[in-house]
């Protein structure tokens, strides 16, 4: 049983990666235009993504 | 802004943004790109605005069909709009402030909060899994412990929409979802608190987790079909503010529509849309009546005609005097009388606040009746307490809080791509019911056409000569009906506002225009030469789909009738071609008001599908209503669905869809109190372990979410 000792922790840091991701893709606006981010994947547009 | 520094292109920017530009260096225009759809128009659009002077950043927001303009200098956003007609996008400003802030920060709380309950579920499961399969003693408390510490800070934090909900509900004296979900939640932690602190066997903290989680991903599904119906509405409303070309002293300004006062002059330029109500001083121009009167001919206006709100002017400039300003204007009132029949519809019942009203109370009773007949039976008053809460957890409306969201959401994507988009929430339960169904007929069943069959070859060549480079809707209509004839060669084109257009033909004068100025009787007529003139009869065109829609709905059994304003002729040709016989003409807003209004009386439930500013109050007072993009501001404003394309044919599916989405609705609330009649007596009678409450919550959750889904197949 003295492995649970590293194995909680370690469900629960990798756990909490996965949601600090989740909610860093939230912050960063990109759920904002789904349908027009999935369309820009495709062009070959050589202007830089811009942020705002 | 004075008027002497007034350059041409801030003329029309508002002066908060000339402000703003000036303090920071930065500020942000919205248009609305109602043509956008691909990877092609982004880049267009973006490559357009950013290679303008001032524009810093260009960002296409697709699933919104807008841009977001940053500018360093100021730009005028008519000059963007400019900008992208020449690059072949139809662009229109949007009002930011009408808008709202862009940022929806409940939408974004309820994610937040989905994802951290989504991620003490994950690890409590884990946890709990564990108990279940026969961990005891050190373990078992040890485990108990780190559930305890995970869920409920996570459940204080994400739980708070259903405790808020819920005490809103209780404070205004009514019982609703949210009133046994919060108590479910409070109890079930509590009293797994408790067994935490004093080494008992059940902790409920996994089913409390989970019941939040599942009952966000429905709080979520519902908020953001509500978000699009919003957004949608307002953006209507941020299309309706309209800047207006004052003159004043000789200068001409584009003020804001609040900033007009009663003798101000306006000038409307041809195309443009009439914003008050008054007398023209100058000009001579034909005048569009259709959105307020139905009537499908324009009327000739000239100095000393009185025109009102929302009329169109259609061919040459015209100075008006405003007599009535802002609220007052006919236009207002009507939009006033739309609300007050809107507000008689807002009394309609969701089916699910109907199931939460006799839900909420049978659950809480359940849950007493068991407290205190086991406190009676045994007298032990944590033994009760347990059987209470479990009783609680295992009626909480998990799959009644799914039932209604996963089906409109689903129900509503799937119109959407057959071009139809859902506005308001409960418009697919109302449509489910409707049994009659009125038309509007000019531009919603009809389009204006010309009748090409009485004129000979040579007269059809020259009057699509004539009237193919033309703006004005007749001439429009005339040379669409010509499609295919090869036009004739004719030198020395004019158009006379008002009365029609001129040329030279093989060295005579033709004339196509107005019976009045070609010295005939009404109507639309051609001159060759000095010969007679010959008559141009204009009708109405079925548009497309038009027939087969009204078909497909009366072999559904809907009843059909065809109200409009346009006069009897016009009226019965087209209801006897459409095989209706329940029409009436000559009607009036009020008119047609009363007419859906005596339906509903006599038990109908209505559908109204118009576009016209005369049928806006129809379209509140019938019990659903449609109307195509093509409609009025006003009438897509009070419309529950809004038709995307210029083809009636996505409609004939919608009354199934409605029907079918009510359907799964109901058969979702069945499944979930299926779920409930074989899992309470197993409640009630204390054989309740945390590892059953689990089962039959996820179980009859995720059938219900199966059950949702299939809508998107065949109805």
């Amino acid at each position: 049983m003295n492995v649970l000792v590293f194995l909680i922790p370690a469900s629960l840091v990798l756990g909490g990666l996965g949601l600090a991701a989740f909610l860093w893709t939230l912050k960063s606006d990109q759920y904002d235009d789904l349908d027009g981010d999935a369309w820009r994947i495709l062009s070959d547009n050589d202007e830089p993504p811009t942020n705002d | 802004m004075s008027d002497s520094t007034a350059c041409p292109a801030c003329v029309g920017l508002p002066e908060g943004q000339l402000e703003k530009a000036a303090s920071n260096g930065t500020t942000q225009i919205v248009l609305s790109l109602p043509g956008i759809h691909c990877v092609a128009c982004i880049n267009g659009v973006e490559r357009a605005l950013r290679a303008m002077d001032g524009v810093a950043n260009a960002r296409v927001n697709l699933s919104m069909k807008r841009v977001t303009v940053g500018t360093n200098q100021p730009v005028a956003p008519e000059a963007m709009i400019d900008a992208l007609e020449l690059a072949g996008y139809e662009a229109r400003l949007l009002d930011t402030s009408l808008l709202g802030s862009d940022a929806d920060a409940y939408g974004r709380g309820l994610l937040t909060k989905l994802a951290v309950s989504g991620f003490a579920n994950m690890n409590i499961m884990l946890l709990s899994v564990a108990v279940w399969s026969g961990a005891v003693g050190a373990t078992m408390h040890m485990f108990h412990w780190i559930t305890a510490c995970i869920a409920i800070p996570a459940l204080i934090y994400s739980a708070q929409p259903f405790f808020e909900s819920g005490w809103r509900g209780l404070k205004a004296g009514r019982l609703n979802m949210d009133v046994p979900i919060s108590l479910a939640i409070l109890l079930a932690s509590g009293i797994s608190l408790y067994e935490t602190l004093y080494g008992g066997r059940h902790s409920y903290f996994d089913a409390a987790v989970t019941l939040t989680f599942f009952l966000l991903i429905g709080r979520y599904l519902d908020h953001r079909s509500r978000k699009a119906a919003a957004s949608a509405a307002a953006q209507l409303s941020a299309l309706e503010a309209p800047r207006v070309m004052r003159l004043r002293d000789g200068v001409r300004q584009m003020v804001d529509f609040g900033d007009l006062a009663i003798g101000d002059l306006v000038q409307v330029l041809p195309g443009g849309r009439i914003p008050v109500d008054g007398t023209i001083t100058e000009g001579q121009s034909e005048i569009d009546r259709s959105l307020l009167t139905g009537e499908s001919r324009p009327i000739t206006a000239r100095s000393g005609t009185s025109v009102t709100a929302g009329e169109v002017n259609i061919t040459g400039p015209l100075t008006i005097r405003a007599a009535t300003v802002g609220s007052d204007t006919t236009l207002r009132k009507m939009v006033t009388m739309v609300d007050e029949a809107e507000a008689v519809r807002n009394k309609y019942t969701a089916a699910a606040d109907r199931a939460a009203a006799i839900y909420a109370p049978v659950v809480h009773l359940l849950a007493l009746v068991a407290f205190i007949g086991w406190m009676l039976y045994s007298g032990d008053l944590r033994l009760s307490l347990n059987i209470a809460v479990a009783v609680l957890i295992i009626t909480c409306p998990c799959a009644m809080g799914l039932a209604v969201p996963a089906v409109s959401t689903t129900a509503a994507g799937r119109l959407f791509r057959a071009g139809l988009l859902v506005k308001d929430g409960t418009a697919l339960e109302r449509l489910a019911e409707v049994d009659t169904v009125v038309f509007d007929k000019t531009g919603t069943l009809t389009m204006p056409a010309a009748a090409r069959d009485a004129l000979d070859a040579e007269t059809q060549r020259i009057a699509l000569a004539l009237t193919q480079n033309a703006t004005h809707p007749v001439s429009q209509a005339i040379a669409a009906s010509l499609e295919g004839v090869a036009p004739a060669t004719i030198t020395g084109q004019q158009e006379h506002s008002g009365k029609g257009l001129s040329a030279i033909y093989q060295g005579q004068e033709v004339r196509l225009g107005s019976g009045a100025w070609l010295g005939t009787g009404r109507g639309t007529y051609i001159q060759i030469g000095v010969n007679k003139p010959q008559k141009i009869t204009l009708r109405s065109e079925l548009r497309e789909g038009a027939l087969k829609l009204v078909r497909d709905w009366q072999a559904m059994g809907l009843s059909v009738h065809l109200v409009s304003g346009d006069d009897l002729a016009e009226t019965g040709a087209i209801a006897a071609q459409l095989g209706i016989s329940d029409w009436k003409a000559e009607t009036t807003p009020e008119d047609k008001i009363a007419y859906i209004n005596d339906l509903s009386q006599a038990g109908a439930h209505v559908l109204m599908v118009g576009d016209g500013l005369n049928d806006t109050g129809a379209l509140a007072a019938a019990h659903a209503s449609v109307s195509p993009a093509t409609a009025a501001d006003a009438s897509r404003a009070a419309s529950d669905i809004v038709l995307l394309n210029d083809s009636l044919a996505p409609l004939t599916e919608l009354p199934a869809v409605a029907r079918a989405a009510k359907a799964r609705i109901m058969e979702n609330f069945t499944i979930s109190t299926i779920y409930n009649v074989i899992a309470v007596p197993i409640a009630l009678a204390g054989f309740a372990t945390p590892l059953i409450a689990s089962i039959a919550m996820s179980a009859s959750s995720i059938t219900v979410l199966l059950n949702a889904l299939r809508l998107k197949g065949r109805v």
